[in-house]
């Protein structure tokens, strides 16, 4: 059983570690245009080098 | 991702950031050729389209002002419409609040979640402490983090001795949390930390679905008093001028009022004679005639040659004013308005605390003890949370905003589509709401080919209604401008430019009597273009729509009694003409007293009071800026079928929500008796709680296709 001190607060660890990168990237405004992205893979960027 | 790198041009080198809703965005040629139209622009540094949300952000100079960018849209092919001022400031904080509330109590959710599956997979004795002991270091942050809007609103609540959804929410999570503690600390078998941290998540879900169509707020009175001109130049005894602004302006001052200015008071024209768009405040869109003696008003614009006016009223007394504080005062009764969420609480939260109490009294009469009888309660108070009915309503009128987005039809709140359903009596203003509200050419067919190439390539390069008209009207019949140079505008008279050499123009007609004109002049050819304000395509359609769902439609307008006659009769409604704002509120006021709950649909400013005043409100794109702030919903394009739809829809949507609250309440009756005699674990409140949410969020997706 000695191993549940270890795996449990890995597993808390890495679920700070999502809830943080949650943070980060509502921060960044990654949420703004859920559907664009997957649109925007179709454009062609001939202006783009 | 690679947005063209913003290139200021702009000789003052700064940008203001703007924000349209462009509807017609529906795939990844709509972005490109947006991002680059306007990109190519000399004045827009950066155009950005948000595709979910479709809206454009746009980053441009600021002489390059909103309306061309609107015209430089429909140019593109895209219906804009200006969003409101500035979405991401107050509402989205709030928004982002909420969602970080909700991901912490995920977090925690999942966590504990874990640790509980161990326990009720039979982790006894040492074991089982040292796992609640964890789920307790985990839950009182996340609780004391996530559940805070439901403290703080419980708290306001209490302080002003009222009940809300909240105060049982509240009294549930922390006596559920408390209780678990003590558990904890006393190595007893059940700690209900998962159920107190899921329902906070659960219920978070609902309140950001909730804030995701919050209430814009309504600032609808600074924008009308906005319009009115900032001042004006006055004339004094000696026959100096200078420049006096509008609150200073007082009664008997003479002010020069040059074309295109817009009014700063009240006045009576005593010089010169001209036409003035009093679109903002008749919603006639036909410029009318002024001459000496006629009364201007505040807020009209002077279209044709300078003119000297003596203000008869000014700041607070224009007829302008007037209509700011109608609305304002006409806007206070919706704010009475009860959520159906809020009428359920108010049955509901009563009757949880009292079968929570009865519980506790009723183990205790039966010799169960103060802990055990404590602990039924609490599974009670678990149990019976609202999990479901928090998002009953957010989560069906989530679905079905955006179902009524891709038709066209902006919804501003959920409450909107409360009041929309129950609308049963229509009323419509005429010019811009029944009507296009623009000119448009009454028949094209005398124009051939190259006639029309030139009338779109003249036309185009001028703001003047009819040629904004002309040039909507050809580019409809897919016409493609003809090369027209050295394109100059007089204004007052009209267009000139050089096409192969001669000079080709398009002039205010000549001809007088038959209303609105322009002529097409080529060489001595002269071509009469009649202009007329057609109805939209589909007001027929619409109408009957409408009448199908039991709402009656009648017509109020600010237009002669005689032309909104005409109107009512072909479409065989009712119509009532030469209605003031104020007469158009009494009527309101009336029909409301008869039980009727009215739905508005108007453009103009003159519609203000009414769309603020009535039950709820729908106002076209091409309202005032102060009509969609104070309407309900605001519908794009031509067609005017988004109103029955809307109607529909929101119908539909409180039907869901209805059978949603039935879900929940079946729900209960089957879980409630289960709690009261003590059979509920946390693992059987983690699967009843789970299992009600799902049902009404499925139940509520089912909306996705009302629309159609």
């Amino acid at each position: 059983m000695t191993i549940l001190a270890v795996l449990i607060p890995v597993a808390l660890f890495m679920g700070l570690c999502g809830l943080a990168a949650f943070f980060w990237a509502m921060k960044r405004g990654q949420f703004e245009d859920l559907d664009g992205a997957a649109n925007r893979i179709l454009l062609d960027d001939e202006e783009d080098l | 991702m690679n947005a063209p790198a913003p290139v200021l041009d702009s000789p003052a080198g700064v940008c203001i950031d703007s924000r349209f809703t462009v509807p017609g965005i529906k795939c990844a040629g709509c972005i490109g050729k947006i991002e680059r139209g306007l990109g190519e622009l000399p004045g827009i540094a950066a155009a950005r389209v948000n595709f979910s949300a479709k809206r454009v952000a746009v980053s441009h100079a600021p002489e390059f002002d909103d309306a061309r960018i609107i015209e430089e849209l429909r140019k593109l092919g895209f219906e804009a419409e200006r969003a409101a001022e500035n979405p991401l400031a107050r509402d989205d904080a709030e928004t982002r609040r909420l969602l970080r509330a909700m991901a912490v109590a995920g977090f925690g959710m999942m966590n504990i979640m874990l640790l509980s599956v161990s326990v009720w997979a039979g982790a006894d004795a040492i074991t089982r402490d040292m796992f609640h002991w964890i789920s307790a270091l985990i839950a009182v942050p996340v609780v004391a983090y996530s559940g805070r809007p439901f403290f703080a609103s419980a708290a306001m609540a209490l302080r002003y001795r009222r009940t809300n959804m909240d105060v049982p929410i509240s009294i549930g999570v922390l006596l559920a949390t408390g209780l678990s503690i003590y558990e904890t600390a006393t190595g007893g078998k059940h700690a209900y930390f998962d159920g107190a941290v899921m329902l906070l998540f659960f219920l978070l879900a609902g309140r950001v679905l909730d804030a995701v169509m919050r209430d814009r707020a309504r600032s609808g009175i600074g924008a009308l008093l906005g319009r009115m001109g900032k001042g004006a130049t006055v004339v004094e005894e000696g026959g100096k001028t200078r420049w006096v602004a509008s609150e200073s302006l007082a009664p008997g001052m003479v002010m020069l009022v040059a074309a295109g200015e817009s009014l700063a008071a009240d006045g009576e024209v005593i010089e010169g004679r001209t036409t003035i768009d009093a679109s903002m405040l008749t919603g006639e869109s036909k410029p009318q005639a002024v001459a000496i003696g006629d009364e201007v008003h505040a807020g009209t614009i002077n279209l044709g040659s300078p003119v000297t006016v003596r203000v008869t009223a000014a700041a607070d007394d224009t007829v302008l004013a007037d209509i700011a504080r109608l609305m304002d005062e006409a806007g206070q009764s919706r704010s009475r308005y009860v959520r159906i969420a809020d009428r359920a609480a108010r049955l509901y939260a009563p009757a949880v605390h009292s079968l929570a109490l009865l519980s506790f009294a009723g183990w205790m009469l039966a010799g169960a003890g103060v802990h055990h009888s404590l602990l039924i309660a609490v599974a009670v108070l678990i149990i019976t949370c609202p999990c479901a009915l928090g998002l009953a309503v957010p989560a069906a009128q989530v679905v079905a905003a955006g179902a009524l987005m891709k038709r066209g039809l902006l919804i501003k709140d959920g409450s909107a589509l409360e009041r929309l359903a129950e609308a049963d009596r229509a009323l419509f203003d005429k010019t811009g709401t029944l009507t296009l509200g623009e000119p448009r050419p009454r028949d094209l067919d005398a124009l051939d080919g190259e006639s029309r190439a030139l009338a779109l390539a003249l036309a185009q390069a001028s703001q003047h209604p009819l040629s904004k008209g002309l040039a909507r009207a050809l580019q409809q019949e897919g016409v493609e401008p003809a090369r027209v140079l050295d394109i100059a505008e007089q204004p007052g008279e009209g267009l000139r430019g050089l096409f192969n050499g001669s000079e080709v123009a398009l002039l205010r007609s000549q001809a007088v009597g038959d209303g609105l004109a322009v002529d097409l002049v080529r060489g001595d050819r002269r071509q009469h273009i009649v202009f007329s304000d057609p109805l939209r395509p589909d007001v027929h359609a619409a109408l009957d729509a409408l009448a199908g769902l039991g709402v009656e439609s009648a017509i109020v307008s600010g237009d002669r009694a005689a032309t909104v006659e005409a109107v009512a009769d072909e479409l065989g409604l009712s119509g009532r003409g030469d209605m003031k704002p104020a007469d158009k509120l009494d009527l309101l006021e009336e029909l409301a007293g008869r039980g009727y709950r009215v739905l508005m649909v108007g453009d103009g400013l003159n519609d203000g009071p009414a769309l603020a005043g009535a039950h709820v409100s729908i106002a076209p794109g091409g309202a005032s800026d102060v009509s969609q702030q104070a309407a309900d919903a605001v519908f794009v394009g031509e067609r005017l079928m988004p109103v029955a739809l809307a109607v529909r829809v929101a119908r539909r949507t409180m039907a869901i929500v209805r059978e949603n609250f039935l879900f929940a309440a079946i729900y209960n009756v089957l879980a409630v008796p289960l709690a009261i005699f003590g059979f509920v674990t946390p693992l059987i409140a983690a699967i009843a709680m789970s299992a009600s949410s799902l049902v009404v969020v499925g139940n509520s997706l089912r909306l996705a296709r009302a629309a159609k």
